[in-house]
């Protein structure tokens, strides 16, 4: 069963996800004694081999990553004028590389972004980046450590696809998009922040329809 | 003070159920330890050396006193009959289960509280001036301004995920009380040429490993652009900030890197773009905030009180309390009283069920039902008529809350250390008590006057070391506990950091070094001279002559 929600619901997903092949040499790096586990934005994300090494699937629609992307664009481009490449990247690329890549990044049915953890914020950024600076429209997608309790941001970022990592529920996973009913600030999926969404209450109104009893529940 | 309507109140009951889910999958085995210790962290809960630690936010340091009676329930119900007030003006639960804190999340969401964002790498509580709006320095009073950040950072999607935790901290008030200068933002409010709020914005200040104290990238903001102009200063930290070092991860670093001027561009480039986008806070905004922040209904008074002055004059004791405790107020007659959590022999911080109903109780009778906390970890009834101080010092006193220390040498500002927490390199509440009891005689510590002493277990710097006009730091040398010490660190507009002053010390030597610090003082100062000031004036070298010298043989 697919493990892709789009637009609040699980999907089957007609996209091949295209990885780079592991580099010739793979140097674990530390620091203080910690195996570094995060690249520090604008990175290199792959070696010339790995680029030339990577497999694109002949036939089908496939997501491929920005520096295969970025290499080996004029012998994809009758494929890409189909309509049948997404390009992904990873946290710590250069969003301007691929923005930059394009005369017009509608012509992209699909971004992708990589969450190498869960943690790595820089996607949220990425995503509201695309939306709002660059005007991006079509599927947006997050890949990697996509687990159930980001899914709400995400969304709230710009992102309408989520590809929830193999080992978890998608379907459990889709309540988590429900997590809050209406936030405070303004984000993508509604510019506006709360205030100006509804009327609020002034101090007037509150103290004198919501009694705040010092002793309501008076313990002992 | 702020009170939630329905939209609040709903964002903190969601809050509520998503956390009880998230603790629920974790104890079931669907979430890892690794996948639920952000979670849990954004959500206040460390798990700490003897049981999980939760900390539960008081904005701006501001509560009342229906909150402090919960506080006080959720100590005897959930936890020991004690908590803690720490050096972030929020509370901690030494002692939870962890299957109890969704419960005691819901039941702080019946008085309007919560644990979010009071840790984890996200933006976290906002940090005040504990007199905001009593304060007779004050320009701007920066509540209404910090609500309407404190919703705004709430959940916020896009800085969910930073590369480390995110403070800010807000000043209205001439003497910076807030300590922009060692935040991670800090935005002073201040009045325009035209008399209008605007905001001075720092980025980058802070303590722990690397202290620094941050740099001003503008000068004159409009304040309608607060939030939009933070979000292009945490856009531009969240894409380019370090994530390959957690000790290199904070803002300052970055701004370190590429220098305030680069930095501030890039934040001024982003800004282009949000500015006067929908987040502009509107004046309608604004002043239905501000609604809640109205002055108290204050009497009109004279400023003068004869019982007090009678009791100042017969009772030393009183007058002593008065002298320190006392704080001035904008409003004629009345006053701001500190209730000095620093008792000798009591953990800095610490207070019990009993103490926390009192203290509910005095903020009842006297003074509006509202409370502070400061980050000296101290308790202030913010607007007291003078004619009732001298009964709030009684019933203070009967509760032990009236130790006439405030700013004092024993008004020690202290991590919770290697007593409760697992990063420490050393303990820490020791090291106080036993400062506390080497200068327990009254008219000495008077004697020596204003002076801040702060310790903290780790480079981590809780207790806010490197501003303390002597700091304590916690350090390891193979294995054992030793303090290093430093002199000349200083919080407020004029911040500075302290200077080592030479090799750590065992913890037995600690009060020894600060006698000699004090004796060196004393020899030197001018009349009027505080202690910061004469290590100003003199420098370092004789506090270290005289703390390394020799023992006559
Ligand atoms: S300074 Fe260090 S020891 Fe103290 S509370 Fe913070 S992390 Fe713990």
């Amino acid at each position: 069963m697919s493990n892709l929600i789009k637009n609040n619901a699980i999907v089957a997903d007609e996209w091949t996800l295209v990885k780079l092949p592991a580099p010739a040499e793979e140097t674990v790096r530390k620091q203080a004694g910690k195996v570094v586990i995060f690249k520090v934005t604008g990175e290199p994300a792959a070696t010339p081999e790995q680029i030339e090494g990577t497999v694109i699937p002949e036939n089908g629609k496939a997501i491929i990553p920005l520096t295969v992307w970025l290499a080996r664009k004029e012998q994809l481009s009758a494929r890409f004028a189909k309509g049948e490449i997404g390009v992904w990247v990873d946290s710590f690329e250069l969003l301007e590389d691929l923005t930059d890549s394009v005369d017009d990044i509608n012509r992209l049915p699909l971004i992708a972004i990589n969450f190498p953890r869960f943690v790595d914020g820089r996607g949220f950024s990425m995503a509201a980046l695309l939306r709002t600076r660059y005007g991006y429209k079509n599927e947006l997608r997050s890949i990697g450590d996509v687990l159930r309790d980001q899914l709400y941001f995400m969304k709230r970022c710009g992102f309408d696809a989520y590809s929830i990592r193999a080992d978890k529920s998608a379907e459990d996973a889709l309540a988590s998009l429900r997590d809050f009913s209406e936030p405070y600030q303004g984000a993508v999926d509604n510019p506006l922040p709360v205030w100006r969404r509804h009327a609020r209450t002034s101090h007037h109104a509150a103290s004198a329809g919501r009694v705040f009893s010092r002793h309501e529940d008076e313990v002992d | 003070m702020y009170i939630y309507d329905d939209i609040d109140q709903r964002i903190v009951d969601e809050r509520v159920a998503q956390y009880r889910d998230q603790t629920r999958r974790y104890l079931a085995g669907e979430l890892s330890d690794d996948e639920f210790r952000p979670l849990r962290l954004q959500n206040g809960l460390y798990i700490q050396r003897h049981a999980p630690m939760m900390r539960i936010a008081v904005p701006y340091g501001l509560m009342n006193a229906r909150q402090m009676r919960k506080l006080a329930d959720i100590t005897r119900r959930y936890d020991k009959g004690y908590g803690h007030f720490s050096t972030r003006q929020n509370f901690q639960l030494n002692w939870p289960k962890l299957e109890d804190t969704p419960d005691i999340l819901a039941e702080l969401a019946t008085v309007q509280m919560h644990a979010i964002q009071t840790s984890g790498s996200c933006i976290r509580a906002i940090t005040a001036d504990q007199f905001a709006g009593v304060a007779p320095d004050e320009i701007v009073d920066p509540r209404p301004f910090i609500e309407v950040m404190r919703q705004w950072s709430s959940f916020h999607p896009e800085f969910a995920g930073l590369p480390r935790k995110f403070k800010i901290a807000v000043n209205g008030a001439k003497n910076d009380r807030a300590l922009v200068l060692t935040h991670d933002i800090g935005l002073e409010l201040y009045k325009d040429g035209d008399g209008k709020m605007a905001v001075r914005v720092f980025v980058g200040g802070g303590l722990g490993r690397t202290p620094i104290l941050g740099s001003k990238i503008r000068e004159h903001l409009e304040w309608q652009h607060a939030l939009t102009y933070c979000e292009a200063i945490l856009r531009v930290y969240n894409l380019h900030g370090r994530r390959d070092n957690a000790f290199k991860a904070r803002i300052k670093i970055l701004v370190k890197a590429l220098g305030a001027e680069e930095f501030g561009r890039q934040v001024e480039a982003e800004w282009v773009h949000l500015k006067d986008g929908p987040s502009t806070i509107t004046q309608v905004e604004y002043d239905r905030v501000a609604s809640f922040f109205v002055p108290n209904r204050y009497t009109a008074l004279p400023d003068h009180d004869a019982s007090f002055d009678a009791a100042i004059a017969s009772n030393p004791a009183f007058a002593a309390w008065a002298k320190r405790n006392v704080h001035g107020h904008k409003v004629p007659g009345y006053r701001a009283v500190t209730l000095s959590l620093k008792k000798t022999g009591v953990p800095p911080g610490d207070v019990t069920h009993n103490q926390m109903d009192a203290i509910a109780d005095l903020a009842d009778r006297y003074s509006f039902g509202e409370l502070r906390v400061s980050h000296e970890q101290n308790l202030i009834l913010a607007d007291v008529k003078l004619g009732d101080l001298f009964a709030v010092w009684e019933k203070a006193r009967e509760q032990a809350l009236a130790t006439p220390n405030i700013g004092l040498l024993t008004d020690i500002i202290c991590c919770p250390g290697g007593d409760f927490c697992s990063l420490a390199n050393a303990k820490s509440i020791p090291i106080a008590q036993a400062i506390q009891e080497k200068f327990d005689d009254l008219d000495y510590l008077h004697d020596i006057g204003d002076i801040e002493l702060n310790i903290s277990g780790c480079m981590n710097s809780c207790g806010h070391q490197h501003v303390g006009h002597i700091g304590v730091l916690g350090v390891d040398k193979d294995g054992s506990e030793w303090y290093q010490i430093t002199i000349g660190g200083k919080q407020g507009s004029d911040a500075s950091l302290g200077t080592v002053i030479g090799p750590s010390f065992a913890s037995t030597e600690v009060p020894g070094v600060i006698q000699k610090l004090i004796e060196t003082y004393i020899a030197n100062r001018t009349d009027e001279e505080r202690f910061i000031d004469t290590v100003r004036r003199i420098g370092v070298a004789p506090f270290k002559a005289h703390v390394y010298a020799k023992e006559a043989a």
